[in-house]
């Protein structure tokens, strides 16, 4: 099954092409590259709504954009970027083209579910979009009552709903991937030789099916609240509004882990690899997968410190967010200790999973402070907490997500990316990053609230610099859209592993057959055998 | 360039503020060091290690190594878990502070609505985007909203607390420096949420007094509660002389009330919002459900004054008109 033995041409991408070959393909790697084009164009509206929020702060007074749109903006920022873009960015891509491969199977156990789940999620995303056609909406990503249900007069209904059916594809994905990981592993592959990335799908699929479900649930009671004004979160109505804001949290918080798990599981096989060591303590980084998923269900009360919640179930929250936050911190110390005596090289996959490890490292690090309870009532809905999620969310998931695209994407594409230019842009992506989001973090202190499009004149050198940042960010999220594209056609053909990684997926072509396999695999080493310190041959 | 335009900190005007930024501190140089240390050590194996490079990579995979990597991996997580545990403890002890109101603090009375604060002083003063308060005394303020959900916050005090509708959350603060201070909206709350800001005035005592005096309502806020009490004909029940069967307000407040499903509740702000505006949550022992609801009819600044007026009851021999 070697490369060598397939015809050029007889591939995934290349059976049976054509558009309705594709719209129609139950090809878990087909769905893999649908989702990459869809969530691609989301990110891009998503970060223009960014680009417009970073412009209109560079003046004290919001000169930009009038009020009322700089609210629609922020939120169609959050909405697109949470639901449309970082949910399924690492699962439904890079996810639903690995795990059947990486674990030694032919396709996901539901390939008709699966590809459901593609079109829930793009019919989602199009009523997210028309919400943004239509007019917009002024709520924030949150959602919260009363204002969203009784006094907002925008496109609240259409947004939800979009959320509400994107949901589901979630949730179908999820199964697929629980169902897939337990029964279709191939011989020899035993629970604790699946690369981490697989726990990584693993963790983030039990919560998706979990979690997710209490957002519909949320989701469906504003829109009954909102169109027949039956009271659950309105106190005028007899509901309580902070119900919205336990049920919102406890899908949104572990959404969080939804994002950042799958990050942890790309940054373990890119480090590895070019270390050409093992991941420094493979058990424990598997069970801190499991541990950070099932904690991350206990701890939505933190968003809650100063809402009005009793002090005692605060104090709770805050005992079991600083639990969670170990086995976080023990990550990040292994993946430093799988350099040590490593042979360390430094191709781009690398540079984005260090920069992954540095920034997720800060954004863990100031978690802990809003974890204090006496510390977050000054910070919580500051500039702070937005720089911290943001360093959680963007400057972790986001370069991860970069990082495994680029080390998958000579298998995807059969073809090698420009190698100078995604350094580059690794180094660009970094600085314009830090540049954009440090400064949030001195605003923050300063007491800089979350939502203003105008603010005191003494806050505006912070915002500039940030906004300065934000220009060299969007810079380095816009170059692989190119570099990328450009070497679909002229980049160099990929042998079956360039990178000499482990992992089956490294023993197929590139890109893969359609059917993976042509013979079942067998499996007879660990994860991450590479031949590790001492070896030069490693 | 000037210093002044790159600020780092705001100001620390509050009896907490030095606490929170102790905490603030400590946090900075703890997670400053572990930044530091990974970025070292990353920094130091990317060098050492780098593909090509002739550092010695022998490890003799001993029951040795096996026991020295067992303490790493234990020692790198009870670490943190220490500091952690200690850091939880000391900031929970702040808080609490923060939570806990002390006896002899002065209400002031505040209600959020779009896009306005709205505040009330006992003595009948009225404010609007704007506190003033004396320096060096304790504050409560007892908030609500009239609509959605608001949060005060006063960065120059590190002080903060959600408004919600249909309840009442407390906030407090001893002022510690006189001066004028950002108050912020900092919950969204809709198009103007931005402009749902304002001043805060720490003024010295006399100041306060002298400003007291100069802005002082025709009433105080218990006696406007009192004309409230008569103009809803809450008095053709409660009050002296009424001949209906209702519960009498004098000495209620803070005390506890028998209800009549057997339980029992502290007659706080909350209680009597609940009693005129859903007269059916809690019924005292003894009386009949015959209260109608004032949901709808009466405006929150009319229940504060209400509320005000029924706190005023407490000494029985003073009926509270001046």
């Amino acid at each position: 099954m070697s490369s060598a033995m397939l015809a050029e041409h007889d591939n995934y991408l290349y059976k049976e092409f054509g558009w309705w070959a594709w719209l129609t393909t139950l090809d878990h790697k087909r769905i893999g590259v649908l989702y990459t084009i869809t969530i691609t164009a989301l990110f891009f509206i998503g970060g223009s709504a960014a680009a417009l929020i970073r412009l209109d702060l560079i003046t004290p007074h919001s000169e930009l954009v009038s009020i009322e749109t700089y609210n629609k903006l922020f939120t169609m920022h959050g909405v697109i970027m949470v639901w449309f873009f970082l949910i399924p960015s690492i699962p439904a891509t890079l996810g639903n083209f690995l795990v059947p491969i990486m674990i030694g199977a032919r396709d996901l156990a539901f390939p008709r579910l699966n590809l459901a789940s593609w079109y829930l999620f793009v019919a989602g995303g199009l009523c997210a979009i028309y919400a943004l056609v239509a007019g917009g909406v002024d709520t924030g990503w949150t959602f919260y009552t009363p204002f969203s249900t009784m006094f907002s007069n925008t496109h609240v209904f259409a947004v939800v709903a979009g959320v509400f059916v994107a949901g589901f594809s979630s949730i179908l994905t999820g199964l697929n991937f629980i169902v897939t990981i337990h029964q279709m592993r191939a011989p020899g592959m035993t629970w604790f030789r699946l690369p981490l990335f697989i726990w990584s799908m693993y963790a983030t699929s039990l919560i998706l099916v979990l979690a997710t479900p209490v957002l519909a649930m949320t989701l469906l009671l504003i829109a009954i609240e909102r169109t027949f004004e039956i009271g659950v979160f309105n106190p005028a109505l007899g509901g309580d509004p902070l119900l919205f804001q336990h049920l919102f949290w406890f899908y949104s918080h572990p959404a969080v882990y939804i994002m950042v798990v799958p990050a942890m599981g790309v940054a373990s096989e890119i480090i590895s690899c070019f270390c050409r060591n093992p991941v420094f303590g493979y058990r424990f980084m598997a069970y801190a997968i499991l541990a950070i998923a099932a904690f991350g269900f206990l701890v939505w009360g933190h968003h809650m410190f100063v809402s009005g919640q009793s002090a005692y179930a605060g104090t709770v929250f805050s005992l079991l967010t600083f639990l969670v936050s170990v086995p976080s911190a023990v990550k990040v110390f292994n993946w430093t200790a799988t350099l040590y005596k490593g042979r360390i090289s430094f191709e781009a996959p690398m540079l984005y999973a260090l920069g992954f490890v540095g920034l997720f490292t800060i954004g863990g690090l100031t978690g802990l402070f809003l974890a204090s309870m006496g510390l977050d009532v000054h910070l919580h809905d500051t500039y702070f907490v937005v720089a911290h999620f943001h360093y959680i969310m963007v400057g972790g998931a986001v370069m991860a997500f970069f990082g495994g695209m680029h080390f998958w994407w000579p298998k995807i594409t059969g073809r090698m990316y420009p190698e100078a230019w995604a350094r580059f842009t690794a180094l660009l992506m970094f600085v314009g990053f830090n540049l954009t989001f440090f400064p949030q973090f001195i605003l923050g202190y300063l007491g800089m609230p979350r939502r203003y499009p105008e603010y005191p004149p003494e806050f505006q050198v912070w915002n500039v610099l940030s906004s300065a940042g934000a220009s060299i960010l969007a810079f380095g999220y816009a170059l692989p859209l190119f570099y990328l594209a450009w070497s679909l056609r002229h980049g160099a053909q990929s042998p079956a592993n360039p990178w000499r990684a482990k992992g089956l997926e490294w023993q197929v072509s590139s890109p893969p057959p359609s059917e993976n396999f042509l013979t079942t695999p067998i499996v007879t080493e660990d994860a991450y055998a590479y031949s590790g310190t001492g070896s030069p041959h490693g | 360039m000037n210093m002044e335009h790159l600020p780092l900190f705001p100001e620390a005007a509050s009896s907490i503020a030095n606490q929170v930024d102790t905490l603030y501190f400590v946090w900075l140089g703890l997670s400053g060091a572990v930044a530091l240390a990974v970025a070292v050590m990353v920094v130091w194996f990317a060098v050492k290690y780098r593909a090509g490079s002739t550092a010695d990579r022998t490890l003799v995979e001993d029951a040795e190594h096996h026991r020295r990597l067992r303490w790493i991996e234990i020692t790198w997580s009870a670490i943190p878990l220490v500091l952690f545990l200690g850091m939880f403890v000391w900031s929970t002890e702040v808080f609490y502070q923060g939570a806990t109101v002390p006896r002899n603090a002065l209400p002031v009375y505040l209600v959020g609505k779009q896009w306005m604060w709205h505040v009330e002083h006992p003595g009948g003063e009225r404010e609007i985007d704007e506190l003033h308060v004396p320096l060096g005394r304790p504050i409560e303020l007892v908030m609500t909203s009239q609509d959605v959900i608001h949060s005060f916050s006063i960065p120059g005090f590190r002080v903060k607390q959600d408004v919600l509708p249909g309840r009442y959350t407390r906030l407090w603060f001893t002022p510690t420096r006189p001066g004028d201070y950002h108050l912020f909206c900092t919950q969204y709350c809709g198009a103007d949420h931005s402009r749902m800001i304002g001043r805060v005035v720490v003024m010295e005592p006399t100041a306060f007094e002298h400003w007291l005096s100069a802005h002082a309502g025709a009433q105080t806020m218990a006696a406007r509660g009192a004309a409230r009490f008569r103009q809803y004909g809450c008095s053709g029940c409660h009050g002296a002389n009424a001949t209906v069967r209702a519960p009498r307000l004098e000495g209620l407040f803070g005390k506890p009330v028998q209800l009549q499903d057997g339980q029992s509740v502290i007659a706080d702000e909350r209680f009597i919002r609940d009693a005129v505006l859903l007269p059916n949550r809690n019924v005292p022992a003894g009386y009949e459900p015959t209260m109608p609801s004032y949901r709808g009819q009466i405006g929150e600044e009319e229940l504060l004054e209400i509320i005000e007026y029924v706190k005023s009851l407490d000494n029985v021999t003073q009926e509270v008109v001046r």
